[in-house]
């Protein structure tokens, strides 16, 4: 148990999971493509511009997903003084922001044709675009603030207040009136997309957590480097 | 189990919390309105105090076989299955806008049933399927 404290297993670890992510990646990313691309159907009434679907839901998943993370292991850092936790928070928050950014991008580009407009100002998008503003400010206080404690307080604060617009965005299409659709897949319940578009949607998003847990444990591992130097310069 | 410092930040933290959940929850309560993207024929037929000069959007579905489209202009009926509102436009439409599918006009109320609109945006609904099931469906309908 203890074992998983130790910076250098972790770090050792890291390494090893990083060479079997590194393996899969690349095939697990063609199958998807290919699937993406050239193996499953025209939508009935999108046509092809549905294939924009398995590159936007996985990102805006994973954007959710690392905010989560990255607010839980705030508090608990805010609250019970884990100082590893930030390793890990401040590798996740860029990965988070960069599929924020893909997530909304794409999702305009299939919004001009089957919206008819690239923006609007609807409580699903608006709540994705406050997301991540919230991304960029929690990265700016943590890189330039120097003062330590006053930096987790800030970045605690918005990982509060970033949980309450994670709920908001999830049932931003069921409290109120949006151009966004309501959600297609649910856990519990039906889910109204053919298996056919399933398929490579689960792959692409298999490909994608891959790919962010790649630049993850890289980025990781840097910022362990990077503690363990600035610890050796203060000897 | 836990120390006094630690104990002190966790009510701190729990106490803020609660405060700013409440807090949202009041924001949006008192934003009712503008949170909404847009109002369903019976919400407009229910309130009374819509001003005809404000620019507000409308949705629905676009009622089966009501697209009446003239030289400059197209008229449809937006339908939310209880009320109905003709709504008029001069423009062209997205790629999508279809009969029995959803839509969002923007524009301005002439009055309760009849709505001029200066911008439409077709609504996607939530379902994917490939054509060739969309076919055996409608065929099973029938």
């Amino acid at each position: 148990m203890f074992k998983f404290l130790n910076p250098s297993y972790v770090f050792h670890l890291t390494g090893k999971i990083l060479n079997f992510v590194k393996i899969f990646i690349l095939p697990i990313s063609i199958i998807g493509i290919i699937f993406a691309l050239f193996v499953s159907p025209r939508d009935y009434i999108q046509g092809e511009s549905v294939r924009i679907m398995y590159v936007h839901v996985p990102s805006a998943w994973i954007s959710l997903l690392c905010f989560a993370s990255i607010s839980f292991l705030c508090i608990l850092n805010f609250l019970f003084k884990i100082k590893s936790a930030s390793l890990i928070y401040k590798s996740l928050a860029p990965i988070g922001l960069v599929f924020n950014f893909i997530a909304i991008f794409t999702g305009s580009l299939w919004g001009k044709p089957t919206w008819g407009t690239w923006w609007v100002w609807d409580a699903r998008l608006t709540s994705m675009l406050v997301l991540m503003f919230f991304y960029i400010i929690f990265i700016l206080s943590y890189k330039f603030i120097k003062d330590d404690s006053k930096a987790l307080k800030i970045c605690t604060s918005i990982s509060v207040l970033g949980l309450i617009n994670l709920i908001i965005i999830k049932y931003s299409v069921h409290w109120w009136s949006t151009l966004h659709q309501q959600p297609s897949i649910n856990l519990s319940g039906e889910t109204t997309v053919h298996y056919s578009m399933l398929i490579p949607l689960s792959i692409m998003l298999c490909a994608f957590l891959l790919y962010s847990a790649l630049i993850f444990l890289m980025k990781y591992r840097i910022e362990t480097i990077r503690v363990k130097r600035k610890r050796l310069k203060k000897l | 189990m836990l120390n006094n410092k630690t104990k002190n930040r966790l009510t701190i933290f729990v106490a803020i919390s609660i405060l700013t959940i409440i807090a949202i929850v009041f924001i949006f309560k008192t934003l009712e309105d503008n949170v909404l993207y847009f109002y369903s024929p019976s919400e407009i037929s229910k309130t009374d105090e819509i001003n005809l000069n404000n620019k507000i959007r409308i949705g629905g579905m676009v009622k089966e076989g009501s697209v009446k489209t003239s030289e400059d202009e197209i008229k449809f009926i937006v339908t939310d299955f209880k009320k109905e509102i003709i709504v008029s436009f001069q423009g062209t439409v997205p790629a999508l806008f279809a009969e029995g599918k959803g839509v969002v006009a923007e524009g301005k109320l002439k009055d309760k049933k009849f709505f001029v609109a200066k911008r439409i945006l077709a609504k996607h609904d939530e379902n994917y399927m490939p054509p060739e099931i969309k076919k055996n469906l409608n065929k099973n309908a029938k």
